[in-house]
């Protein structure tokens, strides 16, 4: 589109040019400045210089460093299982005949079921009150163990259940993508493969993996950048003061630094923002570095 | 290795219809001799495919047997079979290279049958030069074109030395020109193989030009097997007649009487011993001779130029379908103008049918 019919292609562009510049690029641009403003005060509306201090700051942060572990290992935890999980059921759901659409309808409920909802039904099956220990609890009692407190108890019983929520809410996206990627398989490879002699373990890693690799990959780097922002099943499993629980996350500490009962420093939370951005920048990087070896794209 | 269809039945259940079947493939008995290359030729949903796929064992039969040798194979599972199967898109693995691909089947052999990497090599490397991609090895499917895919495809089921190799429509998805190519090629393959070969087609000139022996399905039902020629010459009904042939066979309302047979107003051809009655005429391209004299009149609509021969376009009141069409020498055809053309029959060329069932007359 060359030449005088151009003014129109950039009319047609500008509703989104308008709305990305707005919401999108001026405030990245905006956190920036934050970040780099060192003891920039709302009220005042000035910062005494430009530098690294409220990196600095942040990184020296003892909710911070927790904030940074949680997140770590929530990401580490939960990606590979969800995904790892989602591909056993998503097989499972795609060589069964009968029921099958009901089975689909079932595990994509949570999709659409409120994060608070789902939240609620967490704290009947693990939440310890004067009345009941909860569902899990009695189980484990029922086996012969004693009663842990998975809400206010030790860190590891907590990080249990943030990662089991967290796998549990993830999956039915991923279950949804990867059935239709595996039903997008050609069935005459299948059948080609049987012909050869080829077993159901050696058809599923020589076949079936490689022709949905890229959708396996897709999964895995949105399920990364996905864990990294948790904040939201945090609060619904602990409340909002996080730090108090030990649970918080980088984009619950962002949060907090703004809006939180300790809150009012922006430049702290700007500068945590661009600390998650570099994380998650990098990571992405790494897995794209290592798809284009691994995933077959076909 | 002979195989042996004993019976073979096939029925799906109607997916429509609550308690109804479908019979794809009814009551197929056949003895397919050692070695030899088959067409297995028919209209679509005629259950061709479907009796291929019986033989390589991917649907299991609902009732009769299937014999390799002497070994009943009805129960086993398609990796014990022995079979290789091309499908007709091919279905090679796209991630994996062509050498990667011809090596798949003998990966995935067991037990004694295990071979070392080098033998497998070299294994894949005969298959290769068979069919004469050796030199594309390191290629993925889709840098290959359709031709070469297609040998890829043949080379990988004939790896593993098949004891049976099927091809479903092999040749559907090539263009004209290699699709003439392809079939004198896949000739040369299956006699230097000696495999005892089955192939699938709709097509029953790719059909008729290479194989030893055509079986024509309809409806499920084998309506004829035989050597091409005999099926050609000697249809034993009206649909074996109709699917042989291009241009395809003119069939006209005809009726037998008194040991002839006459077309409208005309008795165009002595027919002694034929049951009196309405019949279906049956007359061949090739079957009429240019005469001025002769007893069968059409008219005229145009003629045709096609080099060696030429092709008579007539019209004729009793004609069922389109136009009648007669394969003439291009030197007889100099007197063919005018309004009407006078034709005589060669009597070998023509066959009557009954009306009602569509059998030949004997």
């Amino acid at each position: 589109m060359r030449g005088k019919n151009n003014w129109k292609a950039w009319l047609y562009l500008a509703p989104a040019i308008l709305f990305l510049a707005v919401f999108m690029v001026y405030p990245l641009i905006d956190v920036c400045i934050y970040a780099l403003e060192e003891n920039y005060s709302f009220a005042q509306g000035e910062a005494t210089g430009i530098g690294l201090a409220n990196f600095r700051h942040v990184l020296a942060d003892p909710d911070f460093v927790q904030a940074v572990k949680n997140t770590f290992l929530i990401v580490v935890i939960t990606v590979p299982v969800s995904t790892g999980v989602s591909l056993l059921i998503s097989l499972g759901l795609s060589s069964i005949r009968r029921l099958q659409h009901l089975f689909q309808t079932v595990y994509f409920l949570p999709y659409v079921t409120n994060t608070l909802a789902v939240g609620l039904v967490f704290m009947i099956l693990f939440r310890k009150t004067e009345y009941s220990d909860g569902l899990v609890n009695l189980l484990l009692n029922r086996i012969g163990l004693k009663t842990v407190d998975f809400i206010e108890g030790p860190y590891w019983a907590k990080m249990f259940v943030m990662c089991f929520y967290t796998v549990w809410a993830v999956m039915p996206f991923k279950i949804l993508i990867m059935t239709s990627a595996l039903a997008s398989v050609n069935p005459d490879y299948y059948k080609a493969a049987r012909v050869d002699g080829a077993s159901s373990f050696r058809i599923f890693r020589k076949i079936t993996l490689p022709m949905i690799s890229s959708t396996v990959f897709y999964l895995i780097i949105t399920g990364f950048i996905g864990a990294f922002k948790a904040y939201s099943d945090e609060v619904a499993l602990f409340g909002t003061d996080l730090n108090a629980a030990g649970m918080n996350t980088i984009v619950g500490y962002v949060y907090d630094m703004l809006y939180g009962s300790s809150g009012g420093y922006p430049s702290y939370a700007a500068a945590a923002a661009l600390i998650l951005f570099a994380i998650v920048f990098t990571i992405t990087y790494i897995n794209l570095t290592v798809s284009r070896k691994t995933v077959q794209y076909v | 290795m002979r195989v042996l269809l004993d019976h073979l039945t096939k029925r799906f259940a109607s997916r429509t219809e609550k308690g109804k079947d479908v019979i794809a493939v009814n009551d197929f008995c056949f003895e397919i001799p050692d070695g030899q290359l088959v067409g297995l030729l028919g209209p679509s949903g005629c259950g061709k495919s479907t009796t291929l796929n019986l033989i390589s064992g991917l649907e299991t039969p609902s009732e009769g047997r299937i014999l390799f040798g002497d070994r009943d194979v009805t129960a086993m599972p398609p990796e014990e079979r022995g079979v290789g199967l091309v499908f007709q898109n091919y279905a090679l693995y796209p991630h994996l290279t062509v050498e990667e691909n011809i090596l798949f089947p003998l990966q995935n052999l067991k037990g004694r049958q295990k071979m070392t990497k080098e033998a497998m090599r070299q294994k894949a490397l005969e298959a290769a030069r068979l069919v004469q991609i050796d030199q594309l090895m390191e290629r993925k499917p889709k840098e290959l074109s359709g031709g070469q895919q297609q040998r890829v495809a043949i080379a990988r089921a004939l790896v593993k030395i098949p004891n049976v190799l099927l091809l479903d429509e092999p040749l559907s998805n090539l263009d004209a020109r290699l699709r003439l190519q392809t079939r004198e090629e896949l000739r040369r393959i299956q006699r230097d193989t000696g495999v005892t070969t089955i192939f699938v087609t709709h097509d029953q000139e790719e059909a008729m030009s290479i194989s030893d022996l055509i079986i024509v399905m309809k409806d499920g039902v084998v309506n004829q097997i035989g050597k091409p020629q005999e099926v050609y010459d000697d249809p034993v009904n009206l649909f074996v007649a109709q699917f042989l042939g291009t241009p395809a066979i003119n069939v006209l309302e005809g009726e037998i009487r008194q040991g002839r047979l006459r077309i409208g107003n005309e008795a165009v051809l002595e027919m002694p011993g034929k049951p009196e009655g309405p019949v279906w005429a049956g007359i061949r391209p090739e079957g009429f001779i240019q005469d001025d004299n002769g007893p069968f009149t059409c008219g005229l609509d145009r003629v045709e130029v096609m080099g060696r021969d030429v092709s008579v376009v007539c019209t004729h009141e009793k004609m069922t379908g389109r136009n009648l069409r007669a394969i003439i020498p291009a030197e007889t055809a100099a007197d063919v103008r005018g309004e009407t053309v006078r034709f005589r029959l060669k009597p070998f060329k023509v066959y009557v049918f009954d009306r009602e069932s569509g059998v030949r007359l004997p």
